[in-house]
């Protein structure tokens, strides 16, 4: 099964979403920040929203074509969508809940798939409650179970794991799993959480601005971003913008100056002409300091900075590192790191940066549709 | 104690909120989904009851129901005789009078409920009608009562456009509350007396039921 959505919708004056994407059978990761246009773009698949154009199909099924005329009501496309905020109904208990969407089959039908849907996410002891008496992870999965057990032909899941601690999110997405090993359809999963990426995702599609900016396996897209907003998304902490004034092609790296006179990185060589302007994205954990200068390192960037604010976060400590002209880095260190180097706020310290460390996104590429 | 009078307004607010209850739903309901942009004119026509003196009201009814109007001829042509000063104009002009007493806590209920539920209805298999009665309705029973209760005591109650548009024919357009005024005008006062405490008490009654019933802090108020 693939779903295939071609969608244009203007939102307002000034935001439009505008994506051409497709999702086979798994669970492709519809990634990007909040008011990105994720969520408009699962309304216009579930028939919640009309686009303006495009067209929506399901394998042969067209759900939506702006030229055909055709606009198949929420209530006849078979996509089952689980909301961020499950939308259970108050008023009715788990049991009755579950069974909202099966109107349509005979009794003996529905009992059956309500003990098949209950045990499988171990909610057969909360039949009888009603939503406000259970648990957030309780509650998760009664919604899950709810839109699942209408046996969808397409699966859609609006951020619903967002208010659940890791252990709850995990055992769901364990679940999630299971299920879709037997189904296998397609599930599109929208989150702008990059760790779900990783947990989750066969296929992840990037969002930003109303437009696909990148699409393919999580590694390959997460860890090599091609544009700005993916890497920031990915979890880089450090997002430098400058320009190509170098290139060696034998070296295998090229020169790249940060702003209009701040420190130079020697980054590996990409596809991109000298005088290019790119973004570097290095992650803070990926950044050595040394309270002399180094020597004999293979990084091939040596920065001089002094340390500016520090805080704890977690087990680690983030530290802005401020070089001599201006630019700042985050750098995540331990604080038994911390010190050993006799780190202080103004601590003249110098920054280690393999090249591979760094990773390059042009500025001037968005890449549309899918790849 | 004027027990014809008391019957007759209690047939005619059962009549009013009976009829309100089917006009007010659609209407209210609309109100709540639209994102038609002369939305607020329709609301304050709606809610122009509320704020109109009832002569006011009463005198456009009456100009509106006599004999020159054409609706005033139409029902002449069917029915054989005006609709002035007769129970149907009453029930018309009490129609209007409460509109927004039925409309205003409907729509507040309906406009309150999470839209992600009809949402979440429709994708698992609703029409829209059955998301209403499934879904809109039971979450909305307050809202109901609400407009049930205020549109019955509100039409038990009123003077002005009943007075202007009924009159005062025992039994046909006497309400209780023009009982009580004639009652007082003809020094009567022990009469006046006994159906003001009447009402007062009915009045009382419905409320005490209502708020009863609801834990929300002033539920029935027209302006919620």
């Amino acid at each position: 099964m693939t779903l295939s959505a071609a969608i244009v919708k203007r939102v307002s004056p000034s935001f439009a979403i505008d994506v051409d994407l497709q999702a086979s059978t798994g669970i492709t990761i519809l990634f990007g920040a909040s008011g990105s246009g994720k969520s408009t773009i699962l309304r216009c698949i579930a028939g919640l929203m009309r686009p303006d154009e495009g067209r929506i199909t399901l394998d042969e099924t067209v759900l939506y074509d702006s030229r055909a005329r055709v606009n198949a009501p929420p209530q006849h496309r078979g996509v089952g969508i689980v909301f961020q905020q499950l939308a259970l109904f108050p008023h009715l208990t788990v049991a009755g809940n579950i069974c909202y969407g099966l109107s349509h089959v005979g009794a003996a039908e529905r009992n059956r798939r309500l003990a098949e849907t209950a045990r499988m996410f171990r909610i057969e002891g909360l039949l009888d409650r009603k939503p406000s008496r259970l648990s957030g992870g309780e509650r998760q999965r009664v919604a899950f179970a709810r839109t699942l057990v209408t046996e969808p032909s397409l699966l859609l899941l609006d951020e619903p794991l967002t208010a659940l601690d890791f252990d709850n999110q995990s055992r769901i997405i364990d679940d999630l799993r299971r299920w879709n090993e037997q189904r296998r359809i397609p599930v599109l999963y929208v989150t702008h959480a990059h760790r779900e990426v990783y947990a989750l995702g066969e296929q992840v599609i990037v969002i930003g601005n109303g437009r696909v900016l990148a699409a393919g396996v999580p590694h390959a897209v997460l860890e090599h971003p091609t544009h700005p907003s993916v890497a920031n998304l990915a979890g880089f902490e450090n997002l430098l913008e400058g320009h190509v004034f170098a290139r060696d092609e034998n070296g295998g790296t090229m020169h790249v100056r940060i702003g209009s006179s701040g420190p130079h990185l020697e980054v590996p060589i990409a596809d991109v002409p000298g005088g290019s302007v790119v973004t570097i994205g290095i992650r803070a954990g990926d950044i050595l300091v040394a309270n002399e200068p180094p020597h004999g390192l293979s990084a091939l960037n040596i920065i001089e900075a002094s340390l500016g604010a520090s805080r704890r976060e977690g087990p680690a400590i983030v530290a802005d590192m401020i070089t001599t002209t201006d630019t700042r880095f985050v750098v995540h260190i331990t604080p038994r790191a911390f010190d050993r180097l006799g780190l202080h706020t103004g601590k003249r310290v110098w920054l280690a940066v393999k090249s591979y460390s760094c990773r390059i996104a042009r500025n001037d590429t968005i890449r549309g549709g899918l790849s | 104690m004027d027990w014809q009078a008391l019957g007759l307004s209690v047939r005619l607010a059962a009549t009013v909120s009976a009829i309100l209850l089917v006009v007010a739903v659609p209407l209210a309901y609309w109100l709540s989904v639209t994102r038609f942009r002369g939305r607020f004119l329709v609301e304050s026509v709606v809610s122009l009851p509320l704020v109109l003196p009832p002569t006011v009201l009463g005198f456009y009814v009456l100009v509106a129901l006599g004999s020159r109007s054409p609706i005033g001829r139409l029902w002449t042509e069917w029915q054989g005789h005006g609709l002035a000063f007769t129970f149907e104009g009453l029930v018309i002009a009490s129609l209007l009078y409460s509109l927004p007493f039925a409309v205003q806590p409907l729509a507040a209920a309906f406009a309150q409920l999470d839209p992600s539920l009809r949402d979440a209805s429709a994708v698992l298999g609703a029409s829209p009608w059955r998301t209403f009665l499934r879904i809109t309705m039971p979450l909305s029973v307050e809202g109901f009562l609400a407009a049930l209760v205020l549109t019955f005591a509100h039409t038990i109650g009123e003077f002005g456009v009943v007075l202007m548009v009924g009159g005062n024919l025992p039994g046909v357009t006497r309400t209780v509350s023009i009982a009580i005024y004639d009652d007082v005008q003809a020094l009567r006062y022990d009469e006046a007396a006994t159906t003001a405490l009447a009402l007062l008490i009915l009045s009382f009654l419905l409320l005490a039921a209502l708020y009863g019933i609801r834990r929300r802090p002033w539920a029935a108020s027209p302006l919620t």
